[in-house]
Formats: structure tokens, C-alpha cells, sequence
């Protein structure tokens, strides 16, 4: 199986703060992989890297064999937790800056995908709800034709509805020769979609591995797992 | 379909999928749903589908033919060595449940007859 991303003991440190603490990854090709830690664990911190938007410290990432830099950025599409699209646009002007800025953006895919959200493209993204945001950062960097898919937090702070469409829509989206990541601590709401499973504890793995395998190990949800992890 | 989370999910949809062979809701020889129709419906990852799909295989439930798709099994003996299999997974986890509870057999006979006599009524 093809590895998507390889991290080999990557840490990062913000002055005194330990942000990740010598973690080894391996992300293969065609899963979904939950990236689970409560706030702190590193999970932003490991993505802003992959992504190439922080150096680590030390240690080494690669995404499709790339160093971390100009030719990943063209592989990984990541979703940050910030508010970062443009307010003032609307939201066909997003679809033009994401064409212009991506070159493997597909408008027709990102319309499907509006459709779904129930976002039409005249709406003005000053004016939209946190959840009908959220939908719209998830359909424009899932209609990136990516190998890796960073998504941070998609779930957090959405209501019910909106968050049933945007696990849904990554399902949809999902395909046989990318990875997605997803973080999240609404562990309960991403049962069901989810390969493997990987628990951070202060920047580190503490616990991996095949999200059905532990139920049937251990006779436990991931969430009562998850409890398992981080209670000690 | 709400899975329960503590249970390996591909095991639970390959017991939906056995008992509606089982009830007559599928019938023999018929086509499945792709495991991509079927994670779509279920909302579950498209990995877990092709696992159910692999071990229904695996265990001579369905065949599939290739480039045509995936078939239920035409044999009858075996959906009625499912059923089997089936109940007596129930009984077996039943018995254990009650055990654990401290019942002995006689009592746990003596509590599925009254149960039972008291479903007639209704």
C-alpha cells in the first residue's frame, strides 16, 4: 500500500512549549484516518506542518515522498479551523480564487457539492451562518482533486444537521488514491466513517491502529476508547 | 441505521444483510447493491463495505461474478445453516448474559417458558 504521508520523529517546539514531541506517522493511501487528542494533544500543530505552514524543529515529513514544501502544497489540501475565507466575497467569487489558486480545484465538483450543502453561489460569505461556513470550507477543499486531505475540527461547534451533511459529503468525497485526516473530540459523530484511528497525548502517539479492530478487541466504541486513553 | 459502536460495524451490517436473506426480503441469486451504494445508504466508510463484502464471500454467503457483481448465494441449505448459525449465536450469548446474572439452567428454562406463555396471551 502506498504511503501518503511519513512523518519520522517530527517535533516541534513554540519557546518552552513541547507542540509535538518525537512523532513517528505512517498515512496510507485510500483511509480515513481520525486523529483524536483532546485540546493540546498537537493535532493543529501536526497539520500546519504537513500542510508547510510551520518547520518543524526536527525530524523529517513527507507526503507522496516529497520534503514538506512547494510540491506537497499541490498534493494536500488542508482545512484549518479559522474563519479564512474572504468575507467579502461571494461565494462564486471563492469558486474563481480557489481556481486560480489550485490547480487540481474542480469547479463543476465544487457545485455538486453546494448543491448538497444547500449553498447557492450569489450568497455573500460575510452573511452565512457558522454552520453553512463550515459546509462551504469543507466544499471547496474537498473539490480539490488532493492525495491528502487535512480537515481540522470539521465538526466543532455545528449544529446536528450541518454536521450529518459534512460526514456525509467527505464520504462522498472520498476516494481510492488519497488519505483524509480528520481531527476532531466529537469522537462519536465519526464512528462509523473511520479506518484507523490515531490518539495524540502531548505531541506524541499514544495508541493507533484499525478502528474496528479495537471494538472487537476491546468490546468498546472509539469513544469509550478514547475516555480509556486520556482518563489514564 | 444506528449501529451500536461498541461492535465491529462491518460485522453488524453483514448480520442485517443475513437476516433479511434469511426473512425473504432478498431473495436467492439476486444482485447486491455495489458496497459503494451500500457505505452511501449506511453511511459508512466505503472500506468497511468492501470488508462485508469480502467476508460474506469468505463465508459463502454471496459470489460474485466478475464485472457483473455481487449475487446472493443460490443455495438453500445454506441460508438454513445461517439461520442456525445465527440463533444460536443469540442463545449462546442469552446464556452467558444469564450466567452472569447467576441463573442455572433449570431457572433460566423456567423463565423463558413464563415469557413466552405470557407473549401467547398478548
Amino acid at each position: 500500500m502506498t504511503s501518503v504521508l511519513i512523518a519520522e520523529n517530527v517535533s516541534k517546539g513554540f519557546f518552552r512549549n513541547k507542540a509535538l514531541h518525537n512523532l513517528d506517522l505512517k498515512i496510507e493511501e485510500g483511509k480515513v484516518y481520525g486523529l483524536l487528542g483532546p485540546n493540546g494533544s498537537g493535532k493543529t500543530t501536526f497539520f500546519k506542518i504537513a500542510a508547510g505552514l510551520f518547520k518543524p524543529t526536527s525530524g523529517r515529513m513527507t507526503v507522496m515522498g516529497y520534503p514538506i514544501g512547494a510540491e506537497t502544497k499541490k498534493l494536500t489540501a488542508f482545512m484549518p479551523t479559522d474563519d479564512f475565507l474572504f468575507g467579502w466575497m461571494k461565494i462564486d467569487g471563492i469558486l474563481s480564487f480557489y481556481t486560480d489558486m489550485y490547480e487540481d480545484f474542480d469547479r463543476n465538483k465544487a457545485l455538486e457539492y453546494l448543491t448538497f450543502m444547500e449553498l447557492q453561489e450569489n450568497m455573500k460569505v460575510s452573511s452565512l451562518s457558522t454552520g453553512m461556513k463550515a459546509r462551504l470550507k469543507l466544499a471547496v477543499t474537498m473539490a480539490r482533486k488532493a492525495r491528502l486531505y487535512l480537515l481540522d475540527e470539521p465538526l466543532n461547534g455545528i449544529d446536528p444537521i450541518s454536521r450529518e451533511k459534512i460526514v456525509k459529503m467527505i464520504m462522498g468525497a472520498f476516494r481510492d488514491d488519497c488519505a483524509v485526516i480528520i481531527s476532531s473530540h466529537l469522537v462519536s459523530e465519526l464512528e462509523t466513517i473511520l479506518d484507523e484511528v490515531i490518539f495524540l497525548d502531548h505531541g506524541t502517539v499514544v495508541l493507533a491502529g484499525d478502528a474496528e479492530k479495537f471494538r472487537l478487541e476491546k468490546s468498546c466504541s472509539i469513544e469509550a476508547l478514547y475516555k480509556e486513553v486520556y482518563h489514564g | 441505521m444506528n449501529f451500536d459502536n461498541t461492535a465491529p460495524i462491518y460485522i453488524q451490517i453483514m448480520n442485517l444483510i443475513k437476516k433479511d436473506i434469511i426473512l425473504g426480503k432478498m431473495n436467492l441469486g439476486e444482485k447486491l447493491l455495489s458496497s459503494r451504494e451500500y457505505a452511501q445508504n449506511l453511511k459508512v466508510n466505503p472500506n468497511t463495505m468492501v470488508r462485508v463484502f469480502n467476508e460474506l464471500e469468505r463465508e459463502g454467503v454471496t459470489f460474485t461474478k466478475r464485472g457483473v457483481g455481487t449475487f446472493i448465494t443460490e443455495s438453500e441449505e445454506k441460508v438454513e445453516i445461517m439461520k442456525k448459525e445465527m440463533a444460536e449465536d443469540i442463545v449462546r450469548n442469552f446464556i452467558q448474559g444469564m450466567m452472569e446474572l447467576g441463573f442455572n439452567f433449570n431457572d433460566m428454562i423456567e423463565l423463558i417458558k413464563s415469557r413466552l406463555d405470557k407473549e401467547a396471551v398478548q
